[in-house]
């Protein structure tokens, strides 16, 4: 099977992020790394590559900033990594990305399944992966928390979905776009081993007039970034004499509040 | 003109939920001038879009075709995408739950439409709608809007209040005819399992969480556990012993920490932060959570939050609006207690 994933570069989440006085979006100089809900679709990738004797190929879409998220993840143990960039234009628009996302599925040929992260941290979206579904006209399997079999041979895929109502088992036919949860797996450290490698790694660029691909123009933009307005809170600390006092307190406060 | 909305259901039955999507596009149609077109699809359709004329829907497009029972993407997005080509509705509204997710993302890719996600804030400027959306999990704040005829718009979960109950006349019920054949149905549903009686995170009104002072429970660990076992064991009694009376009492639903998910104390399912849901209760109770960034960013919104903690320097007293200093297996008994007293 060949199995694809998709990544990006993102802050980390104990970083702190804010906009800037010229209204762009910030984190200091904190470095990288890969978008965290993405450990998990590259650990499925790399297993389902090694169990089913198949290739694994990993794809951002962006800038040279990417090229650290592709590198972690040829370093953790997927074979083949591949940037698509094409100046100009407005990948951060899900009609865009996966205009060219499905441009490079197409380039490959041979893809059986691609695996998604749950979303992306960072512009904190998860349609993406559904677009790129229906642009290749394949099934989209979203939010699946265990992947119970694949049959190669009959070209067919069963999951469990998370749904919030429970658990949905779901078979479907491949090739088919699925996202995971964290949870599915326990994701692997780069051994040293794999960080050399991935370190000498030089990583294709692949640009829209490679794919063959004549994008749209965007069909969203983004008006402004802006910080949250500050919580005005003024922490009251319960006082009293003794654990029941201060919970008897606690409790007229929040009927004053009428959260009960 | 009109502005579909989306009107999920589950089990032939509307989700609560849904009315939030309902008051928004309400609210959007009034600005418009026009009137709001209840989408409906599977089980019961036609009830429940009698249920949604009831909060202020005029008019419903219905379909309850066999192939619609069970939800999928492939047949749901290619009647809803179908139906938006027809209609050409301003908007398309539902609740950012992951099946409206998936099926607006799907049809808003189908139609060649905008899609803005997880709005919390809806308005129109000079006929342009606008919607405002958290990024970096809530740490900033964007405007975002879209250039095509329709915009899709999935909405969080407990933003926007509930459409009020209206008294009008029957709607309109237009029926669609479904649009795939059945034998073109990529994927299938095989089976459904439910954690009974529990309450969704997002959709809850009070919140019960626990970190990693879980482990500190005063209760000894079965003899031949020690170190880590020791302690998820004893983080798992306090959940279940300690937290789950309160989270009864109150019709909660039980959060909990990265710090403990990652430890094996509880299932991730439970997990709010910026790698687990993205929660805004009423009231959020943070029980032995020392309150990290990556939490914060999850809960952050919630209407009053409440934190108990044995450390007083703790980051989450910042954001509370309430603190009891304290062992929250000593506080916490004594508030199921109290509450037990008060509710009944």
């Amino acid at each position: 099977m060949h199995v694809v994933t998709f990544t990006r570069s993102t802050p980390d989440t104990a970083a702190k992020v804010w906009v800037d006085e010229g209204g762009e979006v910030s984190w200091g100089d904190v470095a990288t790394v890969v978008n965290p809900w993405d450990e998990y679709s590259l650990e499925e990738s790399i297993a389902i590559a090694k169990s089913s004797g198949g290739m694994s190929t990993v794809i951002a879409i962006g800038v040279a900033l990417h090229d650290d998220a592709l590198k972690h993840s040829l370093a953790m143990g997927i074979q083949n990594a591949i940037r698509v960039e094409e100046v100009g234009a407005d990948s951060h628009d899900s009609l865009v990305w996966s205009r060219l996302a499905a441009g490079a599925l197409q380039q490959l040929g041979d893809v059986d399944l691609v695996i998604f992260g749950k979303e992306s941290i960072d512009v904190a979206t998860d349609q993406h992966s559904m677009q790129l579904a229906r642009r290749m006209g394949w099934t989209m399997l979203s939010f699946v928390s265990a992947i119970l079999d694949i049959d190669i041979t009959a070209g067919t895929i069963k999951v469990e979905k998370t749904l919030e109502q429970g658990k949905q088992t779901l078979s479907a036919r491949l090739p088919a776009v699925i996202s995971v949860m964290k949870g599915i797996n326990e994701p692997r450290y780069p051994n040293f081993l794999g960080i050399r490698k991935a370190a000498k790694a030089k990583i294709p660029v692949w640009t829209a007039a490679d794919l063959g691909v004549e994008l749209p123009e965007p069909v969203t933009s983004a008006l402004r970034y802006f910080n949250p307005p500050a919580r005005a809170v003024s922490t009251e600390i319960i006082a009293g004499e003794g654990v029941d006092h201060k919970v008897e307190t606690l409790v007229a406060r929040l009927f004053e509040e009428k959260v009960l | 003109m009109t502005v579909f909305v989306w009107i999920e259901s589950f089990a032939g039955r509307a989700l609560s939920s849904s009315w939030e999507a309902l008051g928004a596009a309400n609210a959007l149609a009034t600005d418009l001038d026009c009137a709001v077109t209840a989408i409906v699809l599977g089980a019961n359709a036609e009830e429940i879009a009698a249920e949604a004329a009831g909060y202020g829907a005029r008019g419903a497009i219905v379909c309850s075709d066999a192939s619609l029972t069970d939800y999928r993407p492939e047949t749901y997005a290619a009647l809803l995408s179908q139906l938006v080509a027809e209609h050409k509705p301003k908007a398309v509204l539902a609740v950012a739950s992951n099946r409206g997710r998936e099926l607006l993302a799907s049809a808003a890719a189908d139609t060649g439409s905008g899609m803005i996600s997880d709005v919390i804030e809806l308005r129109l400027d000079g006929g342009q709608l606008i919607g405002t959306r958290p990024a970096y999990a809530g740490k900033v704040l964007m405007e975002m809007t879209a250039h095509t005829e329709t915009t899709f718009v999935t909405l969080r979960a407990r933003a926007f209040p509930p459409a009020a109950s209206a008294v009008g006349n029957a709607p309109t019920i237009q029926h669609a005819p479904a649009v795939e054949a059945p034998d073109s149905i990529a994927s299938l549903v095989e089976g459904f399992a439910t954690e009974s009686g529990t309450v969704n995170l997002t959709d809850a009104a009070i919140i019960v969480s626990g970190g990693r002072g879980m482990a500190n429970n005063p209760r000894g660990a079965p003899e031949g556990l020690d170190g880590e076992a020791a302690a998820i064991w004893k983080a798992k009694d306090g959940f279940a012993n300690t937290l789950m009376p309160l989270v009864d009492i109150l019709g909660a639903a039980m959060g909990a920490s990265r710090a403990a998910v990652d430890a094996g104390y509880i299932p991730y399912e439970h997990q709010v932060g910026q790698t687990g849901k993205v929660v805004n209760p009423d009231l959020y109770i943070a029980c032995g959570i020392s309150g990290a960034i990556q939490h914060q960013a999850g809960m952050r919104n919630s209407k009053i939050i409440v934190a108990i903690n044995k450390d007083a320097q703790a980051p989450i007293f910042k954001l509370a609006r309430y603190g009891i200093v304290g062992d929250l297996y000593e506080v916490v008994p004594a508030l199921t207690a109290a509450l037990r007293r008060r509710l009944g």
